[in-house]
């Protein structure tokens, strides 16, 4: 459920991604790796890069639902 | 700004590789925590460790200062460097170690101690 929820959020955030998953790590609905593959990364810093999946995803972080988030970015032409 | 805001602006400003953690570097209570702190040993860091656990109020004032939600966070000389996996990737491609290079200077690694210090 909380995995189709940062899907959602993600797809709205990125949605030229040209690669874009959720994983629960653990089958527990709150440790999640994500990652990411698109044009809005281009240029950034990996600091600024997570800062914008950190953004899309600032609700399931603030409420709870995420306790450990690992994030792969990837930016692309 | 709080007391306790300026005390977590001090330890950033201060030292020179600041690690924000669950736990402490001797029983850290998160994999992320514990991911982070690893890459900064294997670049020789000097890490300088807050655990953040004793009090939620921490966490809150520091993301507030940082803009940064997510525990743990890595600071060299004032500037947030990011999370475990930002550290964990910097390290692997050896940008970590320009980055502490260029920071704090080439003789980084001397009078590297690790200690940990309380905030609250």
């Amino acid at each position: 459920m909380a995995t189709e929820r940062l899907q959602a959020l993600l797809t709205e955030a990125f949605p030229d991604a040209s690669e874009l998953s959720v994983q629960d790590r653990t089958g527990t609905g709150d440790h999640f790796q994500v990652t990411v593959a698109s044009a809005r990364f281009a240029g950034l810093s990996l600091l600024d890069q997570h800062r914008l999946v950190n953004e899309a995803l600032a609700a399931p972080l603030a409420d709870g639902t995420i306790h450990e988030l690992r994030i792969k970015t990837k930016g692309t032409a | 700004m709080s007391e306790l805001s300026a005390k977590i602006k001090q330890v950033i400003d201060d030292e020179p590789v600041a690690l924000f953690m669950k736990g402490t570097p001797q029983m850290a209570m998160c994999g992320n925590s514990m991911r982070a702190l690893e890459a900064l040993r294997r670049a020789g860091a000097p890490v300088t460790a807050v655990d953040i656990l004793p009090d939620p109020a921490i966490r809150q004032e520091l993301s507030a200062l940082s803009g940064w939600p997510t525990i743990p966070q890595v600071f060299v000389r004032g500037e947030l460097v990011g999370g475990a996996d930002i550290v964990e990737e910097l390290e692997e491609s050896g940008e970590l170690e320009r980055t502490l290079q260029d920071r704090l200077g080439p003789e980084y690694r001397n009078g590297r101690d690790e200690k940990t210090v309380l905030v609250v």
